[in-house]
């Protein structure tokens, strides 16, 4: 299992730019769809975040130049993709993709990627460790849930999820499966 | 309500701990806790002067009990805590160790720095010989509302820390000695030099703590001049003072006289403040929303 | 016989990683305000701790439930039910500290095993067995305050079983007996289940310099690229005379996996490691570490070099109170 400090990847600038272009409205539509369906399939995840369930959440990866707004709005969440670095939400967690991604994925322990300042919390910390230790349990499986989606946008989230695959050099099904058995 | 003085937290040279209660035994409280209570290496300093301070006292027509250590590790500490049983005056248990070595029957009072959060745990120690109770500081009113109505059937009397630098953590280790440099073992008694606890600041310069030895203490001194009434009316028995090295039996006359209703409401702790104008009041573990609230700011 | 790991699981998936990685047993707790990790996203439900148990049981391991809050007056029976809630998932025993609870226990769950908790903070052999004739207590988690002699000469003393911290955060302070978090945030251990809680964390990054306050009160500071640690009371940096520094603890956490021979010698049944708030991939990790140092003691094999620092709040390691120069 990687270690965190000073091997987390950043997204090369070709992403970062192809991000500062594209229309984002879509793409959020897209990741609105894809992480309703991983909470109609993980109910245990929306359960645990207890009275944060409908608490404005903003992911940073300080390596885009987006930052990712998610309220889990009860078990039918929103997410807004913006360009806009002053985004407001109760709580915001700042981090490299590679080390977002690679807490939901298991990859990281989010306590040692703090430590390290890999990652920061601004704000509402309860919100931020609820929400850490909800993913943790859910054991999401990015590559597996966005494979099974259909319709109009399914395409899009299969391409980001490859694209970040490619960019941050994690493997988004989970690592534990091959390492534990 | 009946004034307690605990026992004293801090390291006083031998003239003026003797000095302390020569003059407590002339003053308006009741019932006042003796001994060592954070470090066995100070009791060796003091400790022939113990029996001659108890008959004082007990002349004077005070109660008198002794307390217990805190934490209890040491072998030489377990042997002082066994013998304490055997040295036929009342007891306060500060540390759960004393009650292994009391007889069955024997009854016993609790102190502050044993957990009694709950009639369960109430009802337990009674059963064992608890006939007082001084809860632990950090209890809102709400439990003490609570304990108190469940030691009235029991027989027992509930005391409510009423003043002084709140014991907030006690430890294995030393930080005076950590602060000097030395080992525990070595500490050359660095707490002595700080008769009320040293200062802890935060990094900003904002008054937080008081280390003292082993023991971690509120900067604050808890202070019950706003709670009197509402103590009283839930059915507290008594208040415990926590000695200080300066203006102590002043302070107890003062409680006294606002127990007696001599005094109003805010007048014990404005005269505090201006007799001692570097500290500050707390009273928050009672009503506020955490324990260095004060409710007279 | 081998030395029994006892494993966090703040959440069922922990719970799974640490079984799959070698916990012989795994400790956990209800979600709510019974058991001292009362964290935001933490814990399990009724439901959960069966399947839990159930899991755990299949795979060979066993599972201690904490109840190891103080209960409050008025609502004891909150706890009580927790007591019951924990015999009916199959729990193999209850981590409990305080006095009434484990006599409700005694006398109301006679066949639920019982573990005295750090939060009871029994630091000598005469208060050990005094819970083990009272209570009937098989065995006991021992503060964080004793040196290796000292737990031999504990274990010399007493029939009862003891378990002693390995790994994770560090309490300075006798565990249990600590209300500086409910001082600075009206939330403490013993109350609440909660110390320095993450609601009273404020973090403020201003030009690379990053201050973690609790309650308001600053407890770090730090520069641009250093370690930060969570903003625990006892672990900050504050001013005492003409000093400024770690004055309580310094931002470490304990590893004293080195000592683990000494610990066998020492007489020590089981060795447990902090942690319900941290992650599965960590716990795995940690205990793998552990699972193979034992197995390689037990088979007499030398003790593979340490592995864990990066884990760590801040990178720095202790040994903690097991080294007498530690007070």
């Amino acid at each position: 299992m990687p270690y965190p400090q000073n091997q987390i990847p950043l997204c090369p600038a070709p992403l970062a730019a192809a991000l500062r272009v594209i229309p984002l409205a879509p793409l959020s539509l897209s990741l609105t769809v894809f992480s309703r369906k991983i909470a109609r399939n993980n109910p245990g995840l929306i359960n645990r975040l207890g009275e944060f369930d409908t608490t404005d959440f903003v992911l940073d990866p300080t390596d885009l130049p987006i930052v990712l707004c998610l309220n889990p709005n009860g078990g039918l969440p929103k997410v807004k993709l913006t360009r806009r670095r002053q985004a407001k939400g109760s709580t915001r967690i700042s981090g490299p993709l590679a080390a977002l991604l690679g807490l939901v994925h298991g990859a990281f322990d989010g306590d040692a990627l703090f430590f390290s300042r890999d990652l920061v919390v601004e704000g509402d910390t309860s919100a931020a460790l609820a929400l850490r230790n909800a993913v943790d349990d859910a054991e999401l499986n990015l590559a597996l849930e966005a494979a099974s989606l259909s319709g109009p946008f399914a395409r899009p989230i299969q391409q980001l999820i490859a694209l970040a695959e490619r960019q941050t050099g994690l493997c988004l099904t989970r690592p534990e499966d091959a390492a534990l058995w | 309500m009946e004034l307690t003085v605990g026992p004293n937290q801090f390291f006083w040279p031998a003239d003026t701990w003797s000095g302390f209660y020569n003059d407590l035994a002339g003053s308006p409280v009741d019932r006042v806790v003796i001994g060592e209570l954070v470090c066995s290496k100070r009791l060796p300093f003091y400790q022939e002067r113990i029996p001659e301070a108890i008959s004082k006292l007990v002349e004077a027509g005070i109660d008198v009990a002794l307390t217990s250590l805190a934490l209890v590790t040491l072998k030489r500490e377990r042997k002082l805590t066994s013998e304490l049983a055997e040295m036929g005056i009342a007891i306060e248990i500060n540390d759960l160790t004393a009650l292994a070595h009391l007889p069955e029957g024997t009854g016993f009072s609790v102190g502050p720095l044993v957990n009694v959060y709950n009639e369960g745990t109430l009802r337990w120690l009674a059963s064992r010989g608890a006939r007082r109770v001084c809860l632990p500081p950090e209890l809102p009113i709400k439990s003490v509302e609570s304990l108190v109505k469940a030691a009235a059937d029991l027989g027992v009397a509930i005391e409510v820390w009423g003043h002084g630098r709140l014991p907030l953590a006690i430890s294995g280790r030393c930080y005076h000695a950590r602060l000097h440099g030395r080992t525990k073992d070595n500490c050359q008694f660095a707490c002595e030099d700080d008769p009320d606890g040293l200062d802890v600041r935060t990094e900003d310069g904002r008054p937080f703590m008081a280390m003292n030895g082993v023991q971690t203490l509120s900067d604050s001194y808890a202070c019950t001049d706003h709670q009197i009434e509402l103590l009283r009316s839930v059915g507290v028995s008594a208040l415990r003072l926590s000695p200080q090295s300066q203006g102590f039996m002043q302070l107890c006359s003062m409680y006294r006289q606002r127990l007696d209703r001599n005094l109003n409401r805010g007048e014990l702790s404005k005269d505090v403040l201006s007799t001692n104008p570097g500290i500050r009041l707390s009273d928050g573990f009672l009503l506020g929303a955490c324990g260095a609230d004060w409710s007279g700011a | 016989m081998v030395m029994e790991i006892v494993c966090p699981a703040g959440t069922p998936a922990a719970l799974r990683a640490a079984v799959k990685a070698g916990a012989h047993t795994v400790y956990c707790g209800f979600n709510d305000e019974t058991n001292a990790r009362n964290f935001p996203g933490l814990n399990f439900d009724r439901a959960e701790m069966r399947a839990g148990v159930d899991f755990a049981h299949a795979h060979g391991s066993k599972v201690l439930v904490a109840i190891n809050t103080f209960p409050r007056a008025g609502d004891e029976a909150i706890w009580h039910r927790a007591v019951s809630a924990a015999e009916a998932s199959g729990a193999d025993a209850v981590i409990l500290a305080d006095l009434g609870l484990l006599d409700y226990a005694a006398r109301n769950h006679p066949g639920l095993r019982r573990h005295l908790s750090v939060q009871a903070a029994a630091a000598n052999a005469d208060v050990i067995n005094f819970y083990a004739d009272t209570f009937g207590v098989k065995r006991v988690v021992l503060p964080r305050v004793l040196s290796v002699p000292e737990i031999a000469a504990i274990n010399c003393e007493t029939k009862v079983e003891t378990e002693v911290f390995v790994f994770g955060g560090l309490c300075v302070m006798a565990e249990g007996r600590c209300s500086l978090s409910s001082y600075a945030t009206g939330l403490s251990p013993n109350m609440n289940g909660v110390c320095s809680p993450a609601s009273h964390v404020e973090y403020n990054e201003q030009q690379g310099v990053l201050d973690a306050r609790l309650g308001g009160y600053l407890i770090h500071r730090v520069e641009k690229g250093q370690p930060a640690p969570y903003p625990t009371l006892c672990k900050g940096c504050f001013s005492a005379g003409d000093k400024t520094g770690h004055l309580f603890e310094d931002p470490v956490s304990l590893n004293a996996e080195k000592l683990i021979p000494q610990l066998q010698k020492a007489g020590v049944t089981a060795l447990k490691i902090e942690g319900r708030q941290r992650s599965k991939s960590y716990v795995a990790q940690v205990v793998r570490n552990f699972r193979t140092a034992v197995d390689a003691l037990e088979a007499g094999q030398p003790m593979p070099e340490g592995m864990l620092a990066r884990l760590s709040e801040g990178q720095a390691m202790t040994t903690g109170a097991y080294k007498k120069t530690w007070r």
